[in-house]
């Protein structure tokens, strides 16, 4: 079980949260096509740390961006999105 | 060459055994090949396997990072069916099953192919509307699909609570040639043929980077030195985003646990595969008379190949919900895989934009009926450098020109496939 410390709520369970997947992918300010595909669809889906966004689903709804190594499942960042 | 038959298991039965040999060699490399095949699963293996057997390419490696078979080869629930709804999917995953009936006598080798059934439950009038108009594309295509009521459940698998308060069982879709296979002995199966044609098959030989000059592949660095070869084919699973990352390609996937267990051996309980889609969950029962079971993914992405205990806790509370008589039933052993899943849940065989490097990935949590469908393809895909029509669609661009894969629905998530 993961556990997750909510910069409003305090450390709670992963149970109360939703992953809401690559935080470091950001939508493209223009109109082209392949910048959207790379926003939508690719992913460099990193064997380490990885930055992500998990919503306090059940909690308080707040979205954090969530530092978490994807091996070890370890995590070492919390913060509110800027 | 070993061969494997009845008579000979007597002969060395009556000799004390000393006959055989190690159905594989363990060759070095070479310096070069006429293609390079990384990943000894069973995808890799298989895609050697039919380079060999089809297309006449016998000087290939398979280059595997630790022994083979210890991937997702080895970490699924066996299950064998072609029951998808899209025609692009039935229609490969088909040539697969075909490919798994006859498997046995192509390879010489025994996997255990048994088409004991796959039943899918439905719950709800909306739920049968589907499940009636998948069936009904899968007998338009030619392929077995059969509509069952509640009392044709209840007699296949008594052990089904048909009135589960929040999802009674209405009926089922059921592939009756779908089924199980043994999961070890289709890598060996596969990695014993490709060897008998001539496939180097290299354990403990892990890719470090490749060789690309002018767009095309040459070669790649291994820990055991370079090795050539103008083809080189990708069959790596979750760590396909990695590979291509070597190659210097950003793709579209996302690494994810899947979980699954057994239990302790138990007389015969369940004749063939169940699902139960509503909640995730579905089993079957081995030779061994253990139960194999599995759930949905745990949820975030991962390399860890180990499961995580929420998802543990829902998988065993929806088994015993279905099957109200599991709940006294211990786990013996458990077990997670990396899946390589996708936007749509669809797979890729393909070319990739480095000229000579081809792809199978993908697969999702779906591989393991995919195997020798995937092998032929990719043989097919890496023998002409260029597609079969059976995965002519199953591209790493579909999704820039709008021809997703979407058998499920659930939008461009990974997690949520």
């Amino acid at each position: 079980m993961l556990q997750i410390h909510c910069p409003h709520c305090g450390v709670r369970d992963e149970a109360e949260f939703s992953y809401r997947g690559d935080a470091t992918v950001k939508r493209p300010s223009g109109e082209d096509p392949e910048a959207f595909v790379d926003y939508v669809y690719n992913r460099v889906n990193a064997r380490g740390w990885h930055i992500e966004w998990w919503q306090h689903s059940t909690g308080c709804r707040q979205w954090l961006r969530v530092t978490r190594h994807t091996v070890t499942h370890e995590i070492n960042a919390v913060e509110l999105p800027e | 060459m070993a061969s494997y038959s009845g008579l000979r298991i007597l002969k060395e039965g009556l000799t004390g055994n000393t006959g055989w040999r190690p159905a594989w060699r363990k060759p070095s490399p070479k310096p070069a090949y006429d293609a390079i095949v990384i990943g000894g699963g069973g995808h890799g293996l298989a895609t050697a396997f039919y380079l060999a057997s089809i297309h006449g390419i016998t000087n290939v490696a398979v280059l595997e990072k630790g022994p083979i078979g210890l991937g997702n080869t080895g970490r699924n629930t066996t299950i064998v069916r072609s029951n998808y709804m899209l025609p692009e999917n039935h229609h490969f995953y088909e040539h697969s099953l075909k490919l798994w009936e006859g498997l046995e006598q192509s390879l010489g080798y025994n996997v255990m192919m048994s088409q004991r059934g796959v039943l899918n439950l439905f719950h709800s009038d909306s739920q049968r509307n589907a499940f009636t108009r998948r069936g009904n594309a899968l007998r338009l295509a030619g392929i077995d699909a059969e509509l069952i009521g509640p009392d044709v459940v209840k007699a296949m698998c008594p052990l089904i609570d048909l009135h589960n308060a929040r999802f009674p069982v209405m009926g089922g879709l059921l592939q009756r040639r779908g089924g199980t296979a043994r999961h070890d002995a289709v890598a060996w199966g596969f990695a014993h043929a490709a060897d008998a044609r001539g496939v180097d098959i290299i354990e403990h030989c892990e890719v470090t980077s490749m060789i690309i000059e002018g767009g095309a592949i040459q070669g790649v660095r291994t820990t055991q030195g370079d090795i050539m070869a103008p083809k080189v084919g990708l069959a790596v699973a979750g760590n396909t985003s990695l590979l291509c990352a070597m190659a210097g390609l950003t793709v579209p996937v996302e690494s994810h646990l899947m979980q699954a267990f057994v239990s302790e051996a138990l007389k015969p309980l369940i004749d063939g595969v169940v699902t139960f889609g509503a909640q995730h969950f579905y089993i079957s029962q081995s030779d061994k008379g253990g139960l194999v079971f599995g759930g949905g993914l745990d949820g975030y992405s991962s390399y860890g190949q180990r499961g995580t205990l929420p998802e543990a806790e829902h998988i065993f509370a929806a088994g015993a919900s279905l099957m109200p008589a599991l709940k006294r039933v211990r786990a013996l052993r458990s077990w997670a895989g990396v899946m390589d899943m996708t936007p749509d849940a669809s797979p890729y065989i393909c070319l990739t934009p480095i000229k000579g490097l081809t792809l199978t990935g993908g697969w999702n949590y779906g591989g393991f009926k995919a195997t020798p469908g995937s092998g032929w393809c990719h043989a097919w895909t890496m023998a002409k450098q260029e597609p079969h029509r059976l995965n002519a669609a199953y591209t790493l661009t579909r999704f820039r020109e709008g021809r997703m894969l979407d058998e499920k629905g659930a939008g461009p998530f990974f997690w949520m496939q």
